[in-house]
Protein backbone atom coordinates (compact mmCIF):
# COMPACT_ATOMS: atom_id res chain seq x y z
CA UNK A 1 0.00 0.00 0.00
CA UNK A 2 1.26 3.66 -1.09
CA UNK A 3 0.07 6.40 0.23
CA UNK A 4 -0.21 10.13 -1.05
CA UNK A 5 2.32 12.26 0.24
CA UNK A 6 1.17 13.88 3.36
CA UNK A 7 2.60 16.60 4.97
CA UNK A 8 0.52 17.97 8.31
CA UNK A 9 1.32 20.30 10.78
CA UNK A 10 -0.78 18.96 13.66
CA UNK A 11 2.33 19.23 16.36
CA UNK A 12 0.13 20.49 18.92
CA UNK A 13 -2.95 17.89 18.76
CA UNK A 14 -1.06 14.75 18.28
CA UNK A 15 2.76 14.83 19.36
CA UNK A 16 2.98 12.79 22.81
CA UNK A 17 5.90 14.94 23.63
CA UNK A 18 4.02 17.77 23.61
CA UNK A 19 6.35 20.09 21.95
CA UNK A 20 4.95 23.55 20.08
CA UNK A 21 6.76 25.14 17.64
CA UNK A 22 7.68 28.43 18.65
CA UNK A 23 8.87 31.75 16.20
CA UNK A 24 10.47 31.36 12.99
CA UNK A 25 12.08 27.60 11.50
CA UNK A 26 14.95 27.50 12.30
CA UNK A 27 15.28 25.23 8.94
CA UNK A 28 13.30 25.98 5.96
CA UNK A 29 14.23 24.19 3.03
CA UNK A 30 11.72 25.06 -0.26
CA UNK A 31 11.27 22.86 -3.45
CA UNK A 32 15.04 21.62 -2.79
CA UNK A 33 16.40 19.16 -5.59
CA UNK A 34 19.85 17.61 -5.83
CA UNK A 35 20.80 15.65 -8.04
CA UNK A 36 24.63 13.38 -9.05
CA UNK A 37 26.06 12.19 -11.89
CA UNK A 38 27.59 8.99 -11.55
CA UNK A 39 29.88 6.55 -13.77
CA UNK A 40 27.92 4.58 -16.16
CA UNK A 41 27.70 0.62 -15.47
CA UNK A 42 26.31 -1.68 -18.06
CA UNK A 43 22.46 -1.97 -17.93
CA UNK A 44 22.66 1.53 -17.01
CA UNK A 45 19.65 3.43 -18.36
CA UNK A 46 19.03 6.94 -18.18
CA UNK A 47 22.53 8.16 -19.68
CA UNK A 48 23.62 11.59 -20.05
CA UNK A 49 26.54 13.64 -21.53
CA UNK A 50 28.31 15.54 -19.16
CA UNK A 51 31.06 17.61 -18.84
CA UNK A 52 33.69 19.42 -21.34
CA UNK A 53 34.78 15.63 -22.27
CA UNK A 54 30.87 14.78 -22.79
CA UNK A 55 31.54 11.36 -20.66
CA UNK A 56 28.44 9.14 -20.16
CA UNK A 57 27.03 9.40 -16.95
CA UNK A 58 24.14 8.17 -15.04
CA UNK A 59 21.60 11.03 -13.74
CA UNK A 60 20.89 9.79 -9.56
CA UNK A 61 17.75 12.25 -8.01
CA UNK A 62 19.26 12.13 -4.75
CA UNK A 63 16.71 15.17 -3.31
CA UNK A 64 13.89 15.32 -5.23
CA UNK A 65 11.10 18.56 -4.58
CA UNK A 66 11.54 18.56 -0.59
CA UNK A 67 9.89 20.83 1.43
CA UNK A 68 10.08 21.26 5.10
CA UNK A 69 10.57 23.25 7.82
CA UNK A 70 11.93 22.43 11.32
CA UNK A 71 11.48 24.52 14.31
CA UNK A 72 13.70 25.37 17.48
CA UNK A 73 13.98 22.64 19.91
CA UNK A 74 12.06 20.31 17.84
CA UNK A 75 13.29 16.72 16.67
CA UNK A 76 13.11 15.80 13.13
CA UNK A 77 13.26 12.30 12.38
CA UNK A 78 14.13 10.88 8.77
CA UNK A 79 13.94 7.51 7.86
CA UNK A 80 14.46 6.00 4.31
CA UNK A 81 16.48 3.64 2.78
CA UNK A 82 20.22 3.35 1.76
CA UNK A 83 20.52 6.57 -1.48
CA UNK A 84 16.72 7.73 -0.32
CA UNK A 85 18.18 10.89 0.19
CA UNK A 86 19.10 11.12 4.12
CA UNK A 87 23.06 12.14 3.97
CA UNK A 88 22.53 14.55 0.90
CA UNK A 89 19.72 16.47 2.94
CA UNK A 90 21.88 16.84 6.10
CA UNK A 91 25.18 17.76 4.18
CA UNK A 92 22.85 20.38 2.21
CA UNK A 93 21.77 21.74 5.64
CA UNK A 94 25.23 21.40 7.04
CA UNK A 95 26.43 24.07 4.33
CA UNK A 96 28.59 21.21 2.52
CA UNK A 97 26.57 20.60 -0.56
CA UNK A 98 24.75 23.63 -2.73
CA UNK A 99 21.29 22.66 -3.85
CA UNK A 100 20.40 22.63 -7.58
CA UNK A 101 17.95 24.51 -7.17
CA UNK A 102 14.96 25.22 -4.28
CA UNK A 103 16.29 27.00 -0.86
CA UNK A 104 17.67 25.76 2.59
CA UNK A 105 17.94 28.09 4.82
CA UNK A 106 19.28 27.75 8.06
CA UNK A 107 18.34 29.96 11.04
CA UNK A 108 16.90 32.58 8.40
CA UNK A 109 20.02 32.73 6.39
CA UNK A 110 20.88 31.32 2.90
CA UNK A 111 22.39 28.06 3.14
CA UNK A 112 24.50 29.08 0.04
CA UNK A 113 25.20 32.56 0.65
CA UNK A 114 25.66 32.80 4.25
CA UNK A 115 27.48 29.65 4.99
CA UNK A 116 30.24 31.05 7.42
CA UNK A 117 27.41 32.37 9.62
CA UNK A 118 25.41 28.89 10.12
CA UNK A 119 28.78 26.86 10.79
CA UNK A 120 29.10 28.84 14.09
CA UNK A 121 25.68 27.65 15.29
CA UNK A 122 25.49 24.08 14.19
CA UNK A 123 27.39 20.65 14.21
CA UNK A 124 27.14 17.74 12.96
CA UNK A 125 27.56 13.63 14.24
CA UNK A 126 28.00 11.71 11.03
CA UNK A 127 27.45 7.90 10.71
CA UNK A 128 31.09 7.29 10.48
CA UNK A 129 33.57 8.44 13.62
CA UNK A 130 35.58 10.78 11.52
CA UNK A 131 38.99 11.22 13.09
CA UNK A 132 42.90 11.27 12.96
CA UNK A 133 42.83 7.66 14.44
CA UNK A 134 46.46 7.87 16.06
CA UNK A 135 45.77 10.84 17.62
CA UNK A 136 43.75 10.35 21.07
CA UNK A 137 40.19 11.74 21.83
CA UNK A 138 41.59 14.67 23.68
CA UNK A 139 43.47 15.63 21.02
CA UNK A 140 41.04 14.93 18.66
CA UNK A 141 39.05 17.48 20.42
CA UNK A 142 41.29 19.62 21.41
CA UNK A 143 41.97 20.47 17.45
CA UNK A 144 38.14 21.07 17.19
CA UNK A 145 37.51 23.06 20.50
CA UNK A 146 40.09 25.20 18.83
CA UNK A 147 38.38 25.41 15.43
CA UNK A 148 35.03 26.49 16.62
CA UNK A 149 37.09 29.15 19.25
CA UNK A 150 36.87 27.16 22.45
CA UNK A 151 40.24 27.78 24.71
CA UNK A 152 41.73 24.50 25.29
CA UNK A 153 41.01 24.56 29.42
CA UNK A 154 37.03 25.05 28.10
CA UNK A 155 37.03 22.26 25.28
CA UNK A 156 38.84 20.15 28.29
CA UNK A 157 35.86 20.87 30.64
CA UNK A 158 33.44 20.33 28.33
CA UNK A 159 34.16 17.52 26.61
CA UNK A 160 35.11 15.36 29.61
CA UNK A 161 31.73 16.03 31.54
CA UNK A 162 30.30 15.00 28.30
CA UNK A 163 31.91 11.85 27.71
CA UNK A 164 31.77 11.31 31.51
CA UNK A 165 28.04 11.40 31.28
CA UNK A 166 28.37 8.82 28.41
CA UNK A 167 30.32 6.51 30.19
CA UNK A 168 33.85 7.16 29.02
CA UNK A 169 36.12 6.25 31.42
CA UNK A 170 38.63 9.62 32.03
CA UNK A 171 41.94 7.41 31.68
CA UNK A 172 40.72 6.60 28.01
CA UNK A 173 40.83 10.40 27.22
CA UNK A 174 44.51 10.06 26.52
CA UNK A 175 44.48 6.67 24.44
CA UNK A 176 44.71 6.76 20.42
CA UNK A 177 41.62 6.29 19.16
CA UNK A 178 42.65 3.63 16.68
CA UNK A 179 42.62 1.13 19.85
CA UNK A 180 38.91 1.88 20.67
CA UNK A 181 35.55 0.17 20.17
CA UNK A 182 33.18 1.67 17.54
CA UNK A 183 30.74 3.36 20.13
CA UNK A 184 33.80 4.71 22.11
CA UNK A 185 34.48 6.50 18.83
CA UNK A 186 31.22 7.53 18.22
CA UNK A 187 30.75 8.90 21.88
CA UNK A 188 33.91 11.22 21.13
CA UNK A 189 32.46 12.16 17.95
CA UNK A 190 28.85 13.27 19.96
CA UNK A 191 31.46 15.20 22.59
CA UNK A 192 32.85 16.86 19.77
CA UNK A 193 29.75 17.73 17.91
CA UNK A 194 28.03 18.93 21.58
CA UNK A 195 30.85 21.17 23.09
CA UNK A 196 30.49 23.63 20.82
CA UNK A 197 27.10 23.98 22.19
CA UNK A 198 25.28 24.02 18.63
CA UNK A 199 21.68 25.79 18.39
CA UNK A 200 21.25 22.77 15.56
CA UNK A 201 22.86 19.35 15.15
CA UNK A 202 22.74 16.87 12.39
CA UNK A 203 22.51 13.42 13.80
CA UNK A 204 23.33 11.10 10.78
CA UNK A 205 22.55 7.57 11.86
CA UNK A 206 24.65 8.09 15.16
CA UNK A 207 23.87 5.34 16.95
CA UNK A 208 24.35 2.38 13.77
CA UNK A 209 26.22 -0.41 14.37
CA UNK A 210 27.11 0.55 17.89
CA UNK A 211 26.41 -2.24 20.56
CA UNK A 212 23.52 -1.85 22.72
CA UNK A 213 24.77 -0.17 25.75
CA UNK A 214 26.74 2.11 23.72
CA UNK A 215 23.28 2.79 21.96
CA UNK A 216 21.45 2.81 24.73
CA UNK A 217 23.71 5.54 26.43
CA UNK A 218 23.87 7.93 23.58
CA UNK A 219 19.80 7.76 22.98
CA UNK A 220 19.81 8.57 26.90
CA UNK A 221 22.22 11.57 26.58
CA UNK A 222 20.38 12.97 23.53
CA UNK A 223 17.41 12.01 25.45
CA UNK A 224 18.75 14.59 27.82
CA UNK A 225 19.62 17.51 25.41
CA UNK A 226 16.36 17.29 24.07
CA UNK A 227 14.34 17.85 27.52
CA UNK A 228 16.49 20.65 27.70
CA UNK A 229 14.79 21.80 24.52
CA UNK A 230 17.33 24.89 24.02
CA UNK A 231 18.91 22.37 20.50
CA UNK A 232 17.11 21.42 17.05
CA UNK A 233 18.02 18.30 16.05
CA UNK A 234 17.61 16.30 12.55
CA UNK A 235 17.83 12.72 13.26
CA UNK A 236 18.44 10.09 10.30
CA UNK A 237 18.17 6.69 11.84
CA UNK A 238 17.68 3.09 11.06
CA UNK A 239 16.25 2.27 14.42
CA UNK A 240 12.28 2.67 14.34
CA UNK A 241 12.18 2.49 18.18
CA UNK A 242 14.39 5.31 18.73
CA UNK A 243 13.12 7.20 15.65
CA UNK A 244 10.14 6.98 17.71
CA UNK A 245 10.90 7.37 21.13
CA UNK A 246 13.41 10.43 20.24
CA UNK A 247 11.72 12.68 17.52
CA UNK A 248 8.88 15.03 17.85
CA UNK A 249 8.21 14.62 13.71
CA UNK A 250 8.83 12.22 11.87
CA UNK A 251 9.78 12.51 7.52
CA UNK A 252 10.13 9.36 5.67
CA UNK A 253 12.45 9.79 2.25
CA UNK A 254 11.82 7.48 -0.59
CA UNK A 255 14.28 8.04 -3.49
CA UNK A 256 15.19 11.18 -2.52
CA UNK A 257 11.49 12.18 -2.39
CA UNK A 258 9.55 13.49 0.91
CA UNK A 259 6.51 10.86 1.18
CA UNK A 260 5.67 12.16 4.54
CA UNK A 261 6.19 14.19 7.34
CA UNK A 262 4.30 14.18 10.92
CA UNK A 263 4.33 13.26 14.61
CA UNK A 264 4.79 8.91 15.03
CA UNK A 265 1.35 8.99 16.73
CA UNK A 266 0.14 10.86 13.34
CA UNK A 267 1.84 8.78 11.10
CA UNK A 268 0.64 5.45 12.75
CA UNK A 269 -2.93 7.27 12.34
CA UNK A 270 -2.21 7.83 8.89
CA UNK A 271 -0.80 4.40 7.90
CA UNK A 272 -4.20 2.53 8.90
CA UNK A 273 -5.87 0.45 11.56
CA UNK A 274 -3.92 -2.42 11.16
CA UNK A 275 -0.73 -0.34 12.12
CA UNK A 276 1.26 -1.90 14.93
CA UNK A 277 4.41 -0.90 14.87
CA UNK A 278 6.98 1.85 13.13
CA UNK A 279 8.28 -0.78 10.50
CA UNK A 280 4.50 -1.38 9.56
CA UNK A 281 4.19 2.66 8.89
CA UNK A 282 7.12 2.40 6.55
CA UNK A 283 5.97 0.04 4.63
CA UNK A 284 2.45 1.59 4.46
CA UNK A 285 4.40 4.90 2.79
CA UNK A 286 7.23 3.35 0.72
CA UNK A 287 5.90 0.02 -0.13
CA UNK A 288 9.31 -1.80 0.88
CA UNK A 289 9.37 -3.93 4.65
CA UNK A 290 12.13 -2.54 6.09
CA UNK A 291 14.04 -5.33 7.70
CA UNK A 292 14.69 -6.01 4.07
CA UNK A 293 15.91 -2.42 3.33
CA UNK A 294 18.07 -2.87 6.54
CA UNK A 295 19.26 -5.85 5.67
CA UNK A 296 19.97 -4.84 1.79
CA UNK A 297 22.42 -1.82 3.48
CA UNK A 298 24.03 -4.58 5.47
CA UNK A 299 24.56 -6.19 2.59
CA UNK A 300 25.48 -2.86 0.41
CA UNK B 1 31.69 30.60 20.43
CA UNK B 2 32.24 33.08 17.91
CA UNK B 3 29.10 35.39 16.79
CA UNK B 4 30.81 37.95 15.08
CA UNK B 5 32.17 37.69 11.05
CA UNK B 6 34.81 40.67 11.91
CA UNK B 7 38.35 39.54 11.40
CA UNK B 8 39.80 39.21 15.08
CA UNK B 9 43.53 38.53 14.19
CA UNK B 10 44.36 36.58 17.51
CA UNK B 11 41.42 34.18 16.90
CA UNK B 12 42.53 33.69 13.51
CA UNK B 13 46.31 32.98 14.62
CA UNK B 14 44.61 30.38 17.07
CA UNK B 15 42.69 28.57 14.84
CA UNK B 16 46.16 28.61 11.83
CA UNK B 17 47.85 27.48 14.93
CA UNK B 18 45.25 24.26 15.72
CA UNK B 19 46.43 23.25 11.91
CA UNK B 20 50.18 23.47 13.44
CA UNK B 21 49.34 22.13 17.00
CA UNK B 22 47.48 18.84 14.95
CA UNK B 23 50.33 18.22 12.70
CA UNK B 24 52.64 17.79 14.89
CA UNK B 25 50.74 15.86 17.28
CA UNK B 26 50.52 13.29 14.67
CA UNK B 27 53.75 13.87 13.81
CA UNK B 28 55.13 12.46 17.21
CA UNK B 29 52.72 9.75 16.98
CA UNK B 30 53.81 8.77 13.85
CA UNK B 31 57.50 9.20 14.91
CA UNK B 32 59.01 5.92 13.62
CA UNK B 33 58.00 7.04 10.38
CA UNK B 34 59.66 10.47 10.99
CA UNK B 35 62.63 8.68 11.87
CA UNK B 36 62.85 6.79 8.61
CA UNK B 37 62.07 9.93 6.88
CA UNK B 38 65.07 11.54 8.03
CA UNK B 39 66.84 8.93 7.80
CA UNK B 40 66.45 8.96 3.85
CA UNK B 41 66.63 12.35 3.64
CA UNK B 42 70.34 12.68 5.02
CA UNK B 43 71.05 9.59 3.16
CA UNK B 44 69.93 10.92 0.03
CA UNK B 45 71.81 14.19 0.85
CA UNK B 46 74.81 12.20 1.68
CA UNK B 47 74.77 9.97 -1.61
CA UNK B 48 74.31 13.32 -4.09
CA UNK B 49 76.92 14.82 -2.03
CA UNK B 50 79.05 11.92 -2.49
CA UNK B 51 78.99 12.32 -6.61
CA UNK B 52 81.48 15.47 -5.99
CA UNK B 53 83.93 13.34 -4.82
CA UNK B 54 84.10 12.00 -7.90
CA UNK B 55 85.47 15.18 -8.99
CA UNK B 56 89.50 16.53 -9.21
CA UNK B 57 90.57 17.16 -5.51
CA UNK B 58 90.51 21.03 -7.09
CA UNK B 59 86.67 21.31 -7.34
CA UNK B 60 85.74 18.19 -5.09
CA UNK B 61 84.79 20.95 -1.88
CA UNK B 62 82.66 23.39 -3.87
CA UNK B 63 81.06 20.79 -6.54
CA UNK B 64 79.84 18.90 -3.18
CA UNK B 65 78.40 22.02 -1.73
CA UNK B 66 76.56 22.36 -4.90
CA UNK B 67 74.80 19.14 -4.72
CA UNK B 68 74.70 18.94 -0.95
CA UNK B 69 72.85 22.35 -1.75
CA UNK B 70 70.27 21.18 -3.94
CA UNK B 71 69.59 18.19 -2.19
CA UNK B 72 68.58 20.53 1.04
CA UNK B 73 66.89 22.87 -0.63
CA UNK B 74 64.97 20.69 -2.64
CA UNK B 75 64.34 18.40 0.31
CA UNK B 76 63.02 21.72 2.36
CA UNK B 77 60.72 22.61 -0.87
CA UNK B 78 59.50 19.46 -1.57
CA UNK B 79 58.37 18.93 2.10
CA UNK B 80 56.84 22.74 1.73
CA UNK B 81 54.88 21.49 -1.21
CA UNK B 82 54.16 18.24 -0.17
CA UNK B 83 52.04 18.95 3.30
CA UNK B 84 50.29 21.87 1.73
CA UNK B 85 48.94 19.57 -1.57
CA UNK B 86 48.55 17.00 0.24
CA UNK B 87 46.63 18.29 3.28
CA UNK B 88 43.21 18.09 1.83
CA UNK B 89 44.02 13.88 0.44
CA UNK B 90 44.89 13.43 4.59
CA UNK B 91 41.75 15.02 5.55
CA UNK B 92 39.78 12.57 2.84
CA UNK B 93 41.66 9.53 3.85
CA UNK B 94 41.07 10.09 7.68
CA UNK B 95 37.61 11.09 7.29
CA UNK B 96 37.43 14.63 8.57
CA UNK B 97 37.18 16.75 5.75
CA UNK B 98 33.37 17.54 5.99
CA UNK B 99 34.12 18.30 9.64
CA UNK B 100 37.06 20.66 8.94
CA UNK B 101 35.12 22.39 5.71
CA UNK B 102 32.26 22.87 7.53
CA UNK B 103 34.05 24.08 10.57
CA UNK B 104 33.80 28.14 11.14
CA UNK B 105 36.65 28.93 10.17
CA UNK B 106 37.99 31.11 6.76
CA UNK B 107 39.40 29.32 4.01
CA UNK B 108 42.87 31.52 4.32
CA UNK B 109 43.08 30.52 7.91
CA UNK B 110 42.91 27.00 7.13
CA UNK B 111 45.15 27.13 4.67
CA UNK B 112 47.85 29.40 6.01
CA UNK B 113 47.69 27.38 9.21
CA UNK B 114 48.61 24.47 6.79
CA UNK B 115 51.68 25.98 5.50
CA UNK B 116 52.63 27.50 8.25
CA UNK B 117 52.83 23.63 9.48
CA UNK B 118 54.56 22.79 6.34
CA UNK B 119 57.29 25.60 6.84
CA UNK B 120 58.05 24.68 10.39
CA UNK B 121 57.96 21.07 9.69
CA UNK B 122 60.17 21.24 6.46
CA UNK B 123 62.63 23.69 8.35
CA UNK B 124 63.44 21.43 11.41
CA UNK B 125 63.54 18.38 9.35
CA UNK B 126 66.71 20.04 6.92
CA UNK B 127 67.64 21.44 9.94
CA UNK B 128 68.79 18.14 11.03
CA UNK B 129 69.74 17.22 7.76
CA UNK B 130 71.73 20.30 7.60
CA UNK B 131 73.67 19.70 10.45
CA UNK B 132 74.55 15.65 9.73
CA UNK B 133 75.41 16.65 6.57
CA UNK B 134 77.71 19.29 7.64
CA UNK B 135 79.66 17.31 9.91
CA UNK B 136 80.08 14.50 7.37
CA UNK B 137 81.19 16.62 4.52
CA UNK B 138 83.46 18.97 6.97
CA UNK B 139 81.50 21.52 4.08
CA UNK B 140 83.41 24.54 3.89
CA UNK B 141 81.36 27.22 5.15
CA UNK B 142 83.91 29.48 6.13
CA UNK B 143 83.04 32.13 3.03
CA UNK B 144 79.08 31.03 3.35
CA UNK B 145 76.89 33.85 4.48
CA UNK B 146 74.18 32.39 5.70
CA UNK B 147 71.80 34.65 6.67
CA UNK B 148 71.81 35.68 3.26
CA UNK B 149 70.60 31.80 2.45
CA UNK B 150 68.23 31.53 5.48
CA UNK B 151 66.75 34.89 3.75
CA UNK B 152 66.66 32.88 0.33
CA UNK B 153 64.63 29.86 2.34
CA UNK B 154 62.09 32.08 3.97
CA UNK B 155 61.53 33.95 0.80
CA UNK B 156 61.40 30.82 -1.24
CA UNK B 157 59.06 28.92 1.25
CA UNK B 158 56.22 31.72 -0.21
CA UNK B 159 56.20 30.69 -3.56
CA UNK B 160 56.25 27.28 -3.03
CA UNK B 161 53.30 27.60 -0.33
CA UNK B 162 51.30 29.34 -3.83
CA UNK B 163 52.23 26.56 -5.77
CA UNK B 164 51.27 24.17 -3.01
CA UNK B 165 47.67 25.41 -2.82
CA UNK B 166 47.62 25.30 -6.57
CA UNK B 167 47.94 21.83 -6.53
CA UNK B 168 46.20 21.29 -2.98
CA UNK B 169 43.14 21.63 -5.43
CA UNK B 170 43.94 18.25 -7.34
CA UNK B 171 42.94 15.98 -4.25
CA UNK B 172 40.07 18.60 -3.48
CA UNK B 173 38.50 17.57 -6.89
CA UNK B 174 39.73 13.59 -7.31
CA UNK B 175 41.14 11.71 -4.39
CA UNK B 176 43.31 9.44 -6.13
CA UNK B 177 44.20 11.64 -9.13
CA UNK B 178 44.46 14.06 -7.35
CA UNK B 179 47.65 12.58 -5.61
CA UNK B 180 48.95 11.61 -8.66
CA UNK B 181 48.95 14.56 -10.26
CA UNK B 182 50.56 16.30 -7.28
CA UNK B 183 53.33 14.18 -7.54
CA UNK B 184 54.02 15.03 -11.38
CA UNK B 185 53.79 18.62 -10.50
CA UNK B 186 56.76 17.93 -8.25
CA UNK B 187 58.72 15.65 -10.55
CA UNK B 188 58.57 18.49 -13.28
CA UNK B 189 59.68 21.07 -10.58
CA UNK B 190 62.43 18.61 -9.74
CA UNK B 191 63.80 18.35 -13.62
CA UNK B 192 63.52 21.72 -14.44
CA UNK B 193 64.92 23.83 -11.69
CA UNK B 194 68.82 22.72 -11.83
CA UNK B 195 68.48 21.38 -8.40
CA UNK B 196 71.77 18.78 -9.15
CA UNK B 197 72.73 20.83 -12.13
CA UNK B 198 72.65 23.98 -14.17
CA UNK B 199 69.82 24.48 -16.42
CA UNK B 200 71.84 25.33 -18.87
CA UNK B 201 72.21 22.00 -19.92
CA UNK B 202 68.78 20.88 -19.98
CA UNK B 203 67.46 20.93 -23.91
CA UNK B 204 66.44 24.11 -25.21
CA UNK B 205 62.73 23.08 -25.21
CA UNK B 206 62.77 22.62 -21.43
CA UNK B 207 65.12 25.28 -20.32
CA UNK B 208 62.57 27.61 -20.72
CA UNK B 209 60.21 26.20 -18.26
CA UNK B 210 63.03 26.31 -15.14
CA UNK B 211 62.51 30.30 -15.19
CA UNK B 212 58.78 29.62 -14.35
CA UNK B 213 60.09 27.69 -11.43
CA UNK B 214 60.73 29.95 -8.01
CA UNK B 215 62.61 26.89 -6.79
CA UNK B 216 65.21 27.82 -9.45
CA UNK B 217 66.06 31.25 -8.66
CA UNK B 218 65.67 30.13 -5.05
CA UNK B 219 68.75 27.95 -5.65
CA UNK B 220 70.68 30.31 -7.83
CA UNK B 221 70.59 32.69 -4.96
CA UNK B 222 71.62 30.11 -2.12
CA UNK B 223 74.39 28.88 -4.16
CA UNK B 224 75.57 32.23 -4.39
CA UNK B 225 74.72 32.81 -0.62
CA UNK B 226 76.81 29.95 0.57
CA UNK B 227 79.54 28.60 -2.30
CA UNK B 228 79.95 32.96 -3.08
CA UNK B 229 79.28 34.52 0.06
CA UNK B 230 76.95 36.96 -1.42
CA UNK B 231 74.77 39.08 0.45
CA UNK B 232 72.14 40.82 0.00
CA UNK B 233 73.92 44.03 -1.66
CA UNK B 234 73.99 41.25 -4.58
CA UNK B 235 70.99 39.19 -4.15
CA UNK B 236 68.53 41.60 -3.41
CA UNK B 237 66.74 42.17 -6.94
CA UNK B 238 66.63 38.55 -6.90
CA UNK B 239 65.47 38.16 -3.67
CA UNK B 240 62.84 40.97 -4.77
CA UNK B 241 61.41 39.05 -7.95
CA UNK B 242 61.33 36.08 -5.61
CA UNK B 243 58.80 37.72 -3.12
CA UNK B 244 57.01 38.67 -6.01
CA UNK B 245 56.39 35.53 -7.47
CA UNK B 246 55.31 34.27 -4.30
CA UNK B 247 53.13 37.69 -3.50
CA UNK B 248 51.18 36.64 -7.15
CA UNK B 249 51.20 32.73 -6.41
CA UNK B 250 49.78 32.68 -2.49
CA UNK B 251 46.37 34.88 -3.78
CA UNK B 252 46.07 33.05 -7.03
CA UNK B 253 46.57 29.77 -5.18
CA UNK B 254 44.15 30.80 -2.48
CA UNK B 255 41.35 31.58 -5.55
CA UNK B 256 41.59 28.79 -7.30
CA UNK B 257 41.35 26.75 -4.14
CA UNK B 258 38.08 28.78 -3.20
CA UNK B 259 36.50 28.81 -6.74
CA UNK B 260 37.52 24.62 -6.45
CA UNK B 261 35.81 24.23 -3.09
CA UNK B 262 32.53 25.76 -4.60
CA UNK B 263 32.80 23.16 -7.46
CA UNK B 264 33.05 20.14 -4.70
CA UNK B 265 30.56 21.69 -3.15
CA UNK B 266 28.26 21.91 -6.10
CA UNK B 267 29.10 18.68 -7.59
CA UNK B 268 28.90 16.80 -4.41
CA UNK B 269 33.05 16.16 -4.43
CA UNK B 270 33.16 17.12 -0.59
CA UNK B 271 33.08 14.32 0.75
CA UNK B 272 35.10 11.94 3.18
CA UNK B 273 35.70 9.30 -0.08
CA UNK B 274 35.76 11.49 -2.65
Amino acid sequence: MNLELKSTQSLESSNPSGFVPDGPPVIHCEHVCKRFYEPVEPGDGDVVRRGWLGRRKREVMAVDDVTFDAHRGEVLGILGANGSGKSTLIRLISTLLFPDSGVVEVFGMDAVKQPQAIRRRINRVSVEASFFKKLSAMENLMFAGRLYGLPPAETRQRAGAILERLGFSRGKMHASLENMSRGQQQKVSIARAFMTRPELLLLDEPTTGLDPKSRRDVQDFVEDIIAERKTTMILTTHDMAEAERLCDRVAILDRGRLVVLDTPRALKQMAGPNVQSFEDVFFAFVGKDWKEVVEDEDFA
Amino acid sequence: MRTSLNVRPIAEVRTMYAFVERNFRLAKRYLSWEVVHIFYSLINAMTIGLIGYATPSSQRAETTLYLVIGALLWGYLSILFDEVANSISYERWEGTIEYTFMAPIRRLTHLLGTCLYGATYGMIRTLIVLVAIAWFFRLPLSHANLWSAILVLIVSSLSFMGLGLIAAVLPLLSTERGAQATHIIQGVILLISGIYYPVTILPHWVQWMSWLSPATYALNMSREALLHGAGLDQLWLPLVELALIGVILVPIGLAIFVAAERYAMRTGRLKRNG
